[in-house]
């Protein structure tokens, strides 16, 4: 199983992961291998196993609908790179 | 050429919980920006989510509702995409195993008809944050109270033929889920967000058109408008032997004009996977049955015994069945007025016409039911006409008097009803109207008589002071007219 170049950019621009020319030559073997390790996984028959949705043989615990936090705004916005009003300022997202 | 119009809706619905799907924050709406967003709802590294049991609840209770499987065992998925109003950088969702499985809704239509809508499922998720794109130096702002909100995800299939049955539709998902109380229903506060898809293929057809779909659709209006710009874009398109493209649009209610937002080349690649952070949650035959205890009286069955209770006729109890507070408001009134016909008109002329006015819901309205029900009691013993009954609404809506019958004294609203003061005020009446006493009497369409009849009631009225009982003024005057 190969991976594409383009595929590789596409990933990378989903993920936001800057890749550089010379990376891209060196992931297509990496990704490459891996999606063989995938190939080989995919011949086992798996017709009568159920879907792992997780590792772990446990199921969640609920919480109950009871308000347990409380306001700590300054201490989250003290480490954030820019505020104001309240708000947290990020790059203009639309035109 | 003729089309036929197929709409699917996907509805965002709010759950009531006091607090996040996954974090133990407050949901409770109008707090200053970022005061309710926690360690867990900033993705903070280090956090681990915990499902709010409500949430659970809540999803189950409407499964019910809508006639759905309820899913034993539910699953969360990362649904992967960056914005800045998602801080994790995926919305935590369900994709392969959602909470509640098929189902279905029945709606009434304008023609009497009724109408199932399926479900396709519905599944739980969170809210994202909120952007606010004033400008900000050129940046951003986001206050992320909103981000971690549970919410039910419902998707129909495409059994809508019309932005009426659209609409419809939705006006009846948000009356179960208010009905329900798990969602508090108020669409100007974002509470219920509608999605439609819109496709058309002609007449007769089998094969559907390639479908567009409009988002976050926040009234009842703006959907009915939305659909109808949409379904006229396309049939415009398809009419010039164009093709339509499978696209996002986003639709601007107040200029009724819409947008590509984005096409399927550049769709979302969400690279959907299972939550490592979350287990699978597994419901069981308790929790279900404890839902369903919990089952209040639904809109259909409402409906239903509004008008064997009642009397009330198939609009009227569609109308005051809706809306839970509405149909509670009007049973308060009903069971002190007696009269629930009068009851109803009541609710759906004046009161429905006061609180629209003043963009007010049933639960912020100034008078009770019971006070309602004391006015309509006067009206229906002949203590006061429609006129004086305004009057006494009026008075009480204001908050000028909270008591109905102290109202009619202090206004002198009581209804001369003694039919000897009467006659004698219609004698006197007549005497000084002879040329149209005359008329009357030589005219012979009953319609021209009905109205020149009206002609007495002004004097008539302002002779009494307002005073006199409309109903026996017009009988006397037939009587003395008509010989």
């Amino acid at each position: 199983m190969t991976i594409s170049r383009e595929d590789i950019e596409k990933v990378a621009v989903l993920a936001r992961i800057r890749v550089d020319e010379e990376q891209v030559s060196a992931l297509e073997k990496d990704l490459g291998n891996i999606l063989d390790l995938v190939d080989q996984l995919s011949a086992a028959d798996t017709d009568s196993v159920e879907p792992m949705a997780h590792p772990l043989d446990a199921v969640q615990r609920l919480r109950a609908d009871e308000v347990t936090e409380t306001d700590q705004r300054a201490a989250f916005q003290a480490i954030a790179p820019a505020t104001e009003n309240g708000l947290y300022l990020v790059p203009r997202v639309i035109e | 050429m003729q089309w036929d119009i197929v709409i699917g809706l996907e509805i965002h619905v709010q759950l009531a919980t006091k607090t996040k799907i996954f974090s133990g924050s407050s949901t409770a709406y109008g707090a200053e920006p970022n005061t309710q967003a926690n360690a867990v709802d900033l993705a903070m590294p280090g956090t681990l989510p915990v499902p709010n049991e409500q949430a659970f609840r809540y999803a189950v209770m409407f499964g019910l509702a809508v006639n759905s499987e309820i899913e034993r065992r539910s699953v969360f998925e990362r649904k992967n995409y960056f914005y800045p109003d998602l801080p994790k950088g995926y919305q935590t969702t369900q994709l392969e195993r959602p909470i509640v499985g098929p189902g279905y809704v029945d709606i009434d239509l304008a023609n009497g008809e009724s109408k199932r809508v399926r479900i396709h499922h519905a599944h739980l998720e969170e809210d994202a944050g909120k952007s606010l794109h004033e400008d900000f130096h050129g940046m951003t702002g986001v206050d992320l109270n909103r981000a971690g909100t549970p919410l039910i995800e419902v998707v129909t299939e495409p059994d809508m033929n019309s932005a009426e049955e659209a609409v419809a539709f939705a006006k009846k998902l948000h009356s179960i889920v208010t009905s329900l109380g798990i969602c508090d229903g108020d669409m100007s506060q974002g509470s219920m967000r509608f999605d439609v898809n819109i496709s058309l293929k002609p007449k007769g057809s089998d094969t559907l058109g390639t479908r567009t779909e409009t988002k976050n659709l926040n009234s009842f209006r703006f959907m009915e408008q939305a659909i109808a710009h949409e379904v006229e874009r396309q049939m415009d398109i398809l009419e010039d032997g164009g093709v339509i493209e499978q696209e996002t649009r986003l639709y601007n209610g107040d200029r009724d004009e819409s947008r590509s937002m984005r096409t399927k080349e550049e769709a979302n690649d969400y690279r959907y996977f299972p939550c490592p952070d979350l287990l699978p949650v597994e419901i069981d035959d308790t929790f279900i049955e404890d839902a369903r205890s919990r089952l209040p009286e639904l809109p259909d069955a409402r409906k239903t015994r509004f008008k064997d209770q009642y009397g009330l006729n198939d609009y009227d109890a569609g109308l005051l069945s809706g809306d839970a507070k509405l149909a509670s408001f009007f049973e308060e009134a009903a069971s002190h007025g007696k009269d629930a016909k009068l009851t109803a008109n009541w609710i759906q002329g004046e009161f429905s016409a006061r609180l629209n006015a003043e963009e007010k819901t049933v639960a912020d309205s100034p008078i009770t039911g019971a006070q309602l029900g004391d006015m309509i009691i006067r009206i229906s013993d002949n203590t006061i006409s429609s006129a004086g009954a305004k009057k006494v609404f009026d008075a009480l809506w204001t908050g000028e008097n909270d008591n109905v019958d102290a109202i009619i004294d202090a206004k002198g609203l009581k209804q001369v009803s003694d039919t000897g003061a009467l006659e004698k005020m219609v004698d006197e009446v007549l005497a000084g109207m002879p040329d149209q006493v005359a008329q009357f009497q030589n005219e012979e369409d009953p319609k021209k008589r009905k109205k020149m009849l009206g002609g007495f009631m002004g004097p008539l009225m302002k002779a009494s002071k307002g005073q006199g009982n409309p109903k026996l003024f017009n009988e006397i005057l037939l009587k003395k007219l008509e010989g």
